[in-house]
């Protein structure tokens, strides 16, 4: 294979912090290369976890608000318009140890590079956290699912569980009970993590049964969800309960095993940057929106920091010349 | 590139088209409402083009095959189903990458 030649900039990831990026970056002439995914149906996807949801409610400039995925897609229109190249692929491996950085796509990481870059911007964004209980890969589209507005519409009128408490768990729940005639949502403590205007809202929805100190322990049924088992966790005892979906949001953990080894990472597995910056410990390379970010985690947010990388690889790429 | 040739299906063709394909048929249980079938729905118009002749790709949009939706126990959106000689072969729920659809393929091509 031909050497590649060597992009000014790779963006890798496509949620609001990679569009951004490549907006700025675009408009700067810089001619970004972004990789944005493989199709999937976790939050690990082409447009982010945005594209798994419906309405969104607080992003500035709609005020009536806008479907994620519509959102997503515009993003990409307004990245594209200004040249941005957008290719449908997953980046398998990175080598940052030395200028210019390499990128692979696909399987084959043990060949030459697929892609060469002056500048990386990392933007991979979170994915969702499952259960970790047995039979759980299997039984994704068959009853379990950790994207309610893809799969809510096949549990009209029957009983299903979400589990979780923050705001996801309180949104899916909430869009849930449009088709399912009752949710029981299972929460570990005794108390939510979710804003007081999603619990004041699932609290006065009567298709809504919080079950409080409660854990999902077992998937029962052959080839579907037939039933759960469910744990009191002040008593520990075991129960079933008669559920035909159950719909996991306990939360996301930041998508970055490309870069274990080569990247500073936070204690809680989320990249470094420096303080107030996207600059991570290589030169070069630039952080951005949820993979760096343990504490706001809203699109506004990731995309002001998509931003914030794209310019500070513009300055850095001008100082290198 | 060529623009792919994609058969749409309803409940009323569903079993009729499916039977007049020589090639398999592997149908796209989609929505409009799902953000995920958006990302598969690219990577399944450049697989209708690449390997037009060895494999037919159809679409049911779901709000308008119910029935057909039921009868193949469709649970999550996106799922993809191989027909083979007029039957499934293989289900594949939820989106998923261009080589591992190609993978899924070639065992049944």
């Amino acid at each position: 294979m031909a050497e590649s030649p060597v992009r000014d900039v790779i963006i890798i990831g496509s949620g609001p912090a990679g569009l951004t990026a490549a907006i700025y970056t675009a408009r700067a002439s810089l001619e970004p290369l972004v990789l944005e995914g493989e199709p999937s149906s976790t939050s690990d996807q082409p447009g982010g976890q945005l594209m798994l949801t419906t309405d969104v409610e607080n992003y500035p400039g709609f005020p009536e608000g806008v479907m994620g995925p519509e959102l997503m897609m515009n993003f990409k229109a307004q990245a594209e318009r200004f040249g941005a190249e957008v290719q449908t692929v997953k980046a398998s491996k990175v080598d940052l140890s030395e200028r210019p950085f390499k990128v692979w796509v696909g399987r084959d990481t043990d060949g030459e590079p697929t892609y060469l870059a002056k500048s990386i911007i990392v933007s991979t964004g979170a994915q969702s956290l499952m259960l970790g209980l047995d039979r759980e890969v299997e039984l994704i589209g068959h009853g379990l699912s950790t994207c309610a507005t893809c799969d809510g519409f096949f549990f009209r009128d029957q009983e299903i569980a979400v589990v979780g408490g923050g705001d996801s768990a309180l949104e899916e729940a909430m869009f849930l009970s449009r088709f399912a005639s009752k949710i029981y949502l299972l929460v570990r403590r005794d108390e939510l993590r979710a804003s007081q205007i999603m619990q004041d809202r699932a609290m006065a929805n009567d298709k809504i049964e919080i079950m409080w100190n409660t854990s999902l322990v077992e998937y029962v049924g052959d080839t579907k969800i037939e039933k759960v088992k469910i744990k009191n966790n002040l008593d520990e005892s075991i129960s079933d309960l008669d559920v035909t979906g159950v719909f996991i949001a306990i939360g996301h953990k930041p998508s970055t095993s490309l870069f274990e080894g080569q990247l500073d990472m936070k204690e809680n597995g989320y990249l470094k940057t420096q303080p107030g910056r996207t600059a991570t410990n290589i030169e070069g390379v630039f952080a951005s929106g949820d993979v760096q970010d343990d504490y706001y985690r809203q699109a506004i947010t990731a995309a002001g920091s998509g931003c914030q990388a794209a310019l500070e690889a513009e300055r850095w790429l001008e100082e290198q010349e | 590139m060529a623009d792919a040739d994609i058969l749409t299906l309803t409940d009323d063709n569903f079993g009729s088209s499916i039977d007049a394909e020589n090639a398999p048929v592997l149908v796209d249980f989609w929505a409009d409402w799902c953000g995920p079938c958006k990302g598969l729905a690219v990577i399944l118009e450049e697989i209708a083009v690449e390997q037009a002749g060895n494999v037919k790709i159809a679409k049911v949009n779901v709000d308008e095959a119910p029935s057909t939706v039921i009868e193949h126990e469709v649970l999550s959106l996106p799922t993809m189903i191989l027909f083979k000689e007029g039957e499934p072969v293989a289900k594949i729920p939820g989106a998923q990458g261009k080589d591992t659809i190609l993978e899924i393929l070639s065992e049944f091509m």
